[in-house]
């Protein structure tokens, strides 16, 4: 990881009060209860873990998962190294996210850090997340009513198209970016795993936190996302959902390929 | 049915019946001459040849889209009036979305065979397409778009762009996410051309881009003017094809100046009108079981969503590839206007290209100087700079189709989308100059082999041994039928200079010498009789000699 | 060579070797091509050599079934297409029921046409005729005697009208005709409203005061809920409530990220336009109009998907790569007093792609 993961304090001030915008409607005003009620569960969930005397052992072993293994890139103390940037701040949720998917520890320099096998179990992972998290206030594990696929794909899938399709194609296929690096594919991504990368921001991926996108946005986010990995598509088979170029290759190949066959055939002699 | 009495030779009286074919041919020739026709083109001759099918293809794809179309039209709504989703796909009910995009998504997902006939549709587009590129390719690598053919090429020429804008016009008429952005990259690029351009996108839209003129108005053009002007230029196309007849590939019997192949009835028939049912089939095939443009994933159109990988059919990716290619900054301000060289440009490159596709017969015989009618068609080794150029051709608009998935080759090669576009940028120039060398070579090269094969047979792989203890192998002379199709192709000169009348040169007729030198240098000569006799006293039938090769060097 | 009476011939296998002559001259020149006197000879039309079905009644026979069981195929094919049309039905709610649908019907049809298709190309092919016909072909040009006679016609038409000798009469004709289309012309100005469409592309909606709204919620931003790394998609205020509001939000549509103030190159004249590294830009891109809004948070940039050109966000959006000549525009935005970010004014320059009558 990167100095991007780092949380502007800004973030992390806990907002006390809804919006009051003179102009604001019913719904804004329950938009607003939502996020806040969406934020301040989050940052309770984080709160109430470090407390437990259950979670004191997790934290001791998270401790020395996070000597052994990470500390020499981003520090002892997490204040980061020449070559990594920090970890003060960026929430368990960040550190889940990066262990689980496999991408920390980093491998070898390419323009991106890959999804790969976990070399942690999920206990680790989750040991080294609460580690992490108790340094510093960020975005939490996110709990688990958002994650269950239960809101609403619709209005999910119009959010998607808006805030994510454009780096990871509008059927979650991904897409390239600059020098190399690219949005992954988001098919088979864990509701889990989708919420932490947008609330953490891992890499180039643009942060978006809960007043950008509210936890129950992001459930129907998920719910969308569910919904195509569920669904296939009703036409058939979806050629990657790579769009135009893939239903082109396909056609040259395969469609026009059969068809000069058939005319080889129909213009052979017959012996 | 009637019947009649006929004498019969011996002159005895028997009732004959006829049948109702008979009967009603007889009604229907009655009142329209129509056997004066059936007489004519019913034993019509076509030649079999796999390449010479590929015309069929477009006019088969073009006849089940107009089936498909014709269907689909009963429930599309060409309107842009905004209406809230209510059908049963459920991402996206309750979103607001023109009439166009709701009732696409009504036909696909409400209609029983309806989402069907959209994917048969558009995969009979894309395939109606590709195969007139095939079938151009085809015509301009064989030669026969030489007289008197050159008419039919300009009208096949028309017919490629009517179906462009076919593609383009169908392509838009959902107004999804895709094509809606695909319109607004069009509303650019027309903004880009000037002077006009700001005025002319104002038009077509009908005001400020989206407006909500546009899905009406291109669906005028898909539906009536855009058909209309391409079943008449189809008409005419075909026409032209019945009246010249078609080529051939030279071979035993065959000459310029007959067609050998199989009667329309039956045989020709018989395997067009099958043809017809394989290419319906093999489409609805790949409709059956492939996704073709998915609008429902894309979503409605809103101008400020968009997706990664976001592309134009298939057709159109050249364009949208050489829009990719421009390199950073071009373009200025003078006074009160702006210049888009940045988007003129590839609009100006474009047409260029497709001006010289579609006068190259004219180009091509002002060069040569070549005025006779053409009926057998050239094996393209034996045009070695036409096939050269051809190629050139084909390299600079796969480059440029390549270009259009730039980000989709760099995601799917790890490549960086940077790197993929400089090595594009760099193969657009040099590409097709190298494509050019290499295929005059290649067709030289393949021209003396042809060559060597005619006068020495083919290496039988028969090793013997000569009475000195030398060992040679034995070459396998060919049949004079075999032989035939290596050596029966023209030789040409250049152009000679000459003064005109008034005993001048003008520097117009120097550049055609020097073009025409340029066309005919480095040819092969087709071996001639003597050379066979000479061949035959030489190697004694069987046993190859040491005679070299012939070749004729153009340069005098 | 037997002749058939609509004069196509049939070339017999006992006809072959026969010479192949020439009908008809296709043309009276000759251009460069050269023909040598001694160039080899067209061997005429090589031996017939009979098929398989002619040869044995047997293969025959079995060729005669194939070709009736590919039509009952097709039968059968168009039967199940009907019979899936009535037992795959769309069910409202069930998404996989259309997916049934279209692959039982489809396959189908397939098999109904491919049937047809097949087993007719199979019949010609083993069971129809199988040699070669030859037919001749003539010049392209009439006969000399047809083209006299089309001057002819020309000729007496022009003398009885009297078209080449009365001028007057045929050159104002000539303007009558090419004047006609004028009007039609003219009608097609109705295509676009009577406004110039240059001042519509020099404003968008935004202007001071406009509070930038979430997209597409209209939900008003406040300055703290952009935190670092973030991108907010942005629309005007009162966007949605507006009958036009494609055609604005296709001016007007704005990408706000947040990026460290020492990390922003200001130029002079701009130090106002951000807010504590909070930077709004036109999403339009300046090339032909995408919405660029792939905003990578480490390197800054931004990628337009059309046509990938590329935009250093601390440079005030410089193109750093691709096809766009200018950088995109900036929004000078601040905050209000309740701490929701405002517009200045509108965008200094007009959005979107070029176009000729744009001026700075």
């Amino acid at each position: 990881m990167r100095k991007s993961t780092d949380i502007s304090p800004l973030a992390r001030k806990p907002r006390k009060t809804g919006r009051r915008s003179p102009l604001a409607s019913i719904a804004l005003i329950l938009i607003g209860l939502v996020a806040t009620g969406g934020a301040y569960a989050l940052f309770s969930t984080t709160a109430s873990a470090s407390t437990t005397a259950a979670n004191q052992q997790l934290l001791t072993e998270g401790s020395k998962l996070f000597q052994a293994n990470c500390a020499t890139c981003h520090g002892m103390n997490l204040e980061g190294t020449q070559q990594a940037p920090s970890l003060l701040g960026v929430g368990a949720a960040s550190v889940q996210f990066q262990v689980s998917t496999g991408r920390m520890p980093a491998a070898a320099s390419g323009p991106q850090e890959e999804e790969k096998p976990s070399q942690f179990t999920d206990q680790q992972t989750l040991a080294l997340a609460e580690f992490v998290g108790s340094k510093a206030v960020g975005p939490g594990i996110p709990s688990k009513q958002y994650l269950g696929g239960t809101g609403n794909a619709a209005k999910g899938a119009e959010l998607f198209r808006i805030n994510c399709a454009m780096c990871h194609n509008v059927a979650g296929a991904g897409g390239a970016l600059t020098e190399g690096k690219y949005a992954p594919s988001l098919s088979g991504v864990s509701a889990l795993h989708a919420y932490e990368a947008m609330i953490t921001g891992p890499q180039n991926m643009p942060v978006f936190n809960d007043a950008n996108i509210t936890p129950s946005q992001k459930a129907d986010i998920i719910t969308y996302l569910k919904y195509l990995d569920k669904n296939p598509s009703p036409g058939g088979l979806d050629l990657g959902n790579l769009g135009p170029v893939s239903e082109g290759l396909f056609l040259w190949i395969f469609g026009l390929g059969a068809i000069v066959g058939v005319t080889i055939w129909l213009t052979a002699k017959a012996n | 049915m009637t019947t009649t009495t006929s004498e019969t030779r011996g002159g005895a009286v028997v009732p004959e019946r006829k049948s109702v074919t008979q009967t009603t041919a007889n009604w229907i020739d009655e009142r329209t001459s129509i056997s004066g026709l059936v007489r004519e083109l019913g034993r019509k001759i076509f030649p079999d040849h796999w390449s010479f099918m590929l015309g069929e293809v477009a006019l088969y794809s073009f006849i089940v889209i107009l089936l498909t179309g014709t269907f689909l039209t009963f429930f599309f709504q060409a309107s842009m009036a905004e209406v809230t989703y209510d059908g049963s796909y459920l991402p996206l009910k309750g979103i607001d979305m023109s009439a166009a995009m709701s009732s696409t998504l009504h036909l696909s997902f409400d209609i029983r065979g309806g989402l069907l006939m959209r994917q048969i549709h558009h995969w009979a587009a894309l395939l109606f397409v590709a195969s007139i590129g095939l079938h151009m390719l085809r015509i301009f690598f064989t030669g026969a778009f030489r007289k008197p053919r050159e008419l039919n090429w300009v009208i096949g020429f028309v017919l490629f762009i009517l179906a462009l804008a076919e593609g383009f016009t169908g392509y838009s008429l959902p107004d999804d996410l895709l094509s809606g952005n695909g319109l607004r990259i069009i509303d650019g690029l027309v903004k880009g051309i000037p002077v006009i351009g700001t005025f002319t996108s104002y038009l077509l839209f009908g005001g400020e881009f989206p407006g909500t003129a546009i899905v009406g108005r291109l669906y005028t053009l898909h539906i009536l003017l855009l058909p209309a002007i391409l079943v008449a230029a189809l008409g005419v196309h075909l026409l032209l094809l019945v009246i010249n007849k078609h080529t051939q590939f030279a071979g035993p019997g065959k000459t310029n100046d007959n067609v050998v192949g199989v009667p329309i009835m039956p045989v020709f028939a018989a395997k067009a009108g099958g043809f017809f049912f394989i290419v319906f089939g093999v489409i609805v095939l790949m409709a059956t079981f492939f996704t073709i443009n998915p609008v429902w994933l894309y979503g409605p159109y809103d101008p400020s969503p968009i997706s990664a990988g976001t592309q134009p059919d298939w057709y159109i990716g050249f364009a949208d590839g050489a829009l990719r290619l421009v390199p950073s900054g071009l373009g200025f301000q003078i006074g009160d206007f702006t210049f888009a060289l940045n988007v003129f440009l590839p609009i100006v490159v474009l047409g260029l290209f497709i001006v010289l596709v579609a006068i190259y017969p004219f180009i091509e015989s002002w060069v040569t100087g070549d005025k006779r009618e053409h009926h057998i068609a050239d094996r393209p080794r034996n045009a070695p700079t036409r096939t050269a150029i051809g190629a050139a051709g084909v390299v600079f608009y796969a480059v440029l189709w390549a270009a259009a998935s730039s980000d989709l080759i760099a995601t799917h090669f790890s490549l960086t989308v940077e790197g993929v576009i400089l090595t594009l940028q760099i193969l657009l120039i040099v590409g097709p100059i190298i494509a050019y060398l290499v295929t005059k070579r290649l067709c030289i090269g393949l021209q003396k082999k042809d060559r060597e094969i005619a006068l020495h047979g083919y290496e039988s792989g028969r090793i013997v041994r000569l009475p000195g203890g030398e060992y040679i192998e034995v070459h396998e002379q060919l049949t004079d039928y075999e032989r035939w199709r290596l050596v029966s192709f023209e030789d040409y000169k250049p152009l000679m200079l000459r003064p005109n009348a008034k005993g001048q040169i003008s520097p117009l007729e120097r550049a055609r010498s020097v073009l025409s030198g340029w066309f005919f240098e480095d040819r092969i000569t087709p071996v001639t009789t003597h050379e066979l006799e000479q061949q035959h006293h030489a190697g004694h039938g069987a046993l190859e000699g040491d005679s070299g090769t012939e070749i004729e060097s153009g340069h005098h | 060579m037997a002749q058939h009476d609509d004069g196509v011939t049939t070339p017999d296998s006992g006809a072959a070797g026969s010479p192949v002559g020439s009908t008809v001259a296709l043309s009276s020149e000759s251009g460069t091509g050269v023909v040598p006197l001694d160039s080899v000879e067209n061997p005429g039309f090589p031996p017939h050599n009979p098929r398989q079905t002619n040869l044995d009644p047997k293969k025959d026979k079995n060729a005669e079934r194939q070709v009736t069981f590919l039509f009952f195929l097709s039968i059968i094919g168009s039967v199940f297409a009907l019979a899936a049309y009535m037992v795959f039905p769309i069910v409202p709610g069930d998404f996989g029921s259309i997916r049934e649908n279209n692959l039982f019907l489809g396959l189908g049809i397939t098999l109904g046409l491919l049937g047809i298709g097949l087993g007719a190309v199979h019949w010609a092919k083993q069971l129809m005729r199988e040699d070669e016909s030859v037919e001749y072909r003539h010049g392209t040009r009439g006969t000399e005697e047809t083209r006299a006679k089309a001057v002819e016609v020309f000729e007496l038409g022009d003398q009885e009208s009297g078209f080449g000798r009365r001028t007057l009469i045929r050159n104002s004709l000539i303007g009558a005709l090419v004047l006609t289309p004028v009007p039609a012309v003219a009608l097609f100005r109705g295509l676009a409203p009577d406004t110039d469409p240059t001042a519509l592309l020099n404003h968008t909606m935004w202007k001071k005061g406009v509070k930038l709204t979430h997209d597409p919620t209209g939900v008003p931003i406040k300055a703290s809920d952009v935190t670092l790394g973030s991108a907010f998609h942005v629309i005007p205020e009162g966007l949605n409530q507006r009958s036009d509001a494609l055609e604005q939000k296709a001016k007007a549509a704005v990408l706000l990220m947040r990026l460290q103030p020492e990390d922003l190159h200001v130029t002079k004249g701009r130090e106002t336009w951000n807010y504590e590294g909070i930077i709004a830009y036109s999403q339009i891109c300046t090339h032909v109009g995408c919405p660029v809004a792939l905003y990578e948070q480490q390197t800054h940039h931004l990628l337009c998907p059309c046509h990938q050109s590329q935009f250093d966000m601390t440079h005030e959006a410089r193109v750093i790569f691709g096809p766009a000549r200018r950088p995109l525009p900036q929004l000078p935005i601040t905050i209000d007093s309740e701490g929701y970010l405002i517009a200045r004014s509108d965008f200094h320059e007009p959005v979107g792609p070029d176009y000729w009558e744009r001026h700075v």
